[in-house]
């Protein structure tokens, strides 16, 4: 049906085009339209936005208004104490530089091994090109819990259990696969043309790898390695199942016991809510300003194909 | 190529080969383990707890899928159809997506909370709805929606960010066209956007799926080691982690991945039909 409407119409879009849309514009109902359109767009933007929101609020205000009621939308009374009491525990500032041991180490490896299987894939015809592409995305998405008791038991009898490194190690079980898929996309968009150009003038197979394609790749390996450290980050089941001692915890591990630590009717909201953003506010930073990138990482391998 | 390939294969078919070895044993991680046949899956088809953590994962899953679907092509059509804030609404949808599991169910926690919850507060002070606040975990279906939504929050983005990529490859002129044959919106989206959106869709679809059903954290997070949301992938963890019983849980875990495959089988069959 649409191709017979495209190889009709052609001719008269062209014609129609202008005025029905000028004619569009002026019309009260259209106007009506618009307006509806805006209030679904800033209904949208309030929903994302809120619990953020919501939790900034929380981490600044002083504790007798966050469990007040009739809740309170503006914080009356500015406080800091929440993110000092959260910067000033050890505990939690270990576990940030647990998580960027982990999440910087499993990006690293990852990005190293994962380019030139990307390369690969992206950018060489060989027999069964495409059943590994999709054995790789089967990989990438395969239940962690499923071998979580492998994993525990191998990680006992080679005494890793209860290290940085047993998370390491684990980590690149889903991340390593996730990168060759996604930078095999970005792999796949740069010209064909400047491979032959490099080969013409000399260099090798490798060269052309290490001076040509890997510099023009960078955006997609930036955009690849923050997803990846997104995806590090936001492990919790691995996290929580190999590490027993709290000075391995990592983020997650971590922000999930503040709430866990207390009784049930007095849960340090506003420590948890500064703990919260002191993690959440860089990382959203950096994917706002990668978001070019970051969307076409996202949504590169599944649409273009 | 080949190196990485050697050690995904090492690291990621090693462990699930001995899932599915272990879960024929009594294993337990203390020393022997015997090989007791199909014992363990015996004991699982009569293990009430087990069906009801496949039932809340399969409820959870249908669920979030469908609402996600529904509602990130809402989002995708609107920001489409949206002339000036593009840009900011696009960095907007990737705020719920860069915030960690642990931390938006924390969020969500405090929020959905009986005594000092916002949500109870608008019901109860702004909106004058109900007289009493509302716990929204008390039972079963109630903790299945609230935990619904909060998914829905963090992942519908990601559906629409799919959704709106597939939807730049729909052809202006196309839908132009419909207009001028006087086809209506509605016929417009389902006989032209829709079908041409459907690979995109099916992606989301599969990638959703797959998530929801080996979903943790956020159950976790909310409720811990509460009965009647463990879902199968808690119910794993319980049975490995806590109670050390290797055998059994790996037999659990080989029912997820059988599980897992039955829904994988399907949408290959849909994109090979669509694809057609």
């Amino acid at each position: 049906m649409t191709n017979t409407l495209s190889r009709e119409i052609p001719a008269v879009t062209g014609r129609t085009r202008p005025s029905a849309r000028s004619r569009r514009r002026r019309t009260p109902a259209a106007r009506v339209r618009r307006v509806l359109l805006y209030l679904l767009v800033v209904t949208i933007a309030v929903f994302l936005i809120f619990p953020v929101y919501w939790a900034a609020k929380t981490a600044l205000s002083q504790d007798q208004e966050i469990y007040a009621t009739p809740a309170a939308y503006v914080p009356h009374h500015f406080t800091f104490q929440h993110f000092n009491n959260a910067l000033s525990d050890p505990r939690f500032m270990r576990s940030i530089v647990n998580s960027l041991i982990v999440g910087g180490s499993v990006t690293v490896i990852s990005v190293f091994l994962g380019a030139f299987a990307a390369y690969a894939l992206g950018r060489f015809n060989f027999r069964g090109r495409s059943a590994t592409r999709y054995l790789i995305l089967a990989m990438s998405i395969f239940p962690n819990i499923a071998i979580l008791g492998s994993l525990y038991k191998l990680l006992t009898v080679t005494h890793l259990y209860n290290t940085l490194p047993a998370l390491i190690a684990t980590y690149l079980i889903f991340i390593l696969p996730f990168t060759v898929w996604t930078l095999a996309s970005f792999f796949q968009q740069l010209p064909k043309e400047l491979e032959e150009a490099a080969s013409i003038d000399g260099a090798s197979a490798m060269q052309t790898f290490w001076r040509v394609m890997m510099p023009l790749a960078a955006p997609g390996l930036a955009a690849t390695s923050i997803l990846a450290v997104i995806a590090a980050w936001n492990e919790y089941l691995f996290a929580l199942s190999f590490e027993s001692d709290s000075s391995n915890w990592t983020v997650p591990v971590m922000i999930s016991n503040i709430g866990a630590q207390s009784s049930a009717y007095t849960i340090p909201w506003g420590d948890e809510m500064a703990a919260s953003l002191i993690v959440m506010v860089p990382v959203i930073a950096l994917v706002l300003v990668l978001q070019r990138r970051i969307v076409a990482g996202l949504t590169g391998g599944s649409v273009k194909e | 190529m080949t190196p990485t390939l050697i050690v995904a294969a090492v690291v990621a078919l090693y462990p699930a080969t001995t899932t599915i070895y272990r879960s024929f044993t009594n294993d337990t991680f203390g020393g022997t383990a015997d090989w007791v046949g199909l014992h363990n899956y015996a004991t699982l088809l009569h293990d009430t707890a087990f069906w009801s953590s496949v039932w809340i994962t399969i409820e959870f899953t249908a669920i979030t899928v469908v609402v996600e679907a529904v509602l990130g092509m809402i989002l995708a059509l609107t920001l489409h159809n949206s002339f000036v804030s593009r840009g900011i609404m696009r960095a907007l949808l990737l705020v719920p997506f860069a915030i960690i599991n642990v931390i938006s169910a924390s969020i969500w926690k405090l929020m959905f909370n009986q005594g000092y919850g916002v949500f109870n507060d608008l019901l109860v002070d702004k909106l004058h709805l109900t007289d009493t606040p509302v716990d929204f975990f008390a039972t079963r279906t109630s903790a299945l929606m609230s935990v619904s939504v909060i998914d829905v929050w963090k992942t519908t983005p990601f559906v629409a960010l799919l959704l709106l990529a597939g939807l730049q490859t729909v052809p202006a002129d196309i839908l132009e066209a419909a207009q001028v044959d006087g086809a209506g919106p509605v016929r417009r989206f389902f006989s032209i956007t829709l079908p041409l959106l459907r690979p995109a869709l099916l992606v989301a679809l599969v990638f959703r799926t797959l998530d929801a059903l080996r979903v943790f954290d956020v159950f976790y997070v909310l409720f811990g080691a509460r009965s009647d949301t463990t879902t199968m992938s808690i119910y794993i963890e319980q049975n490995i982690v806590d109670f050390g019983k290797a055998g059994y849980g790996s037999a659990i875990s080989v029912v997820t991945m059988l599980l897992i495959a039955v829904f994988v089988t399907i949408y290959v069959g849909l994109i090979a039909r669509s694809s057609k």
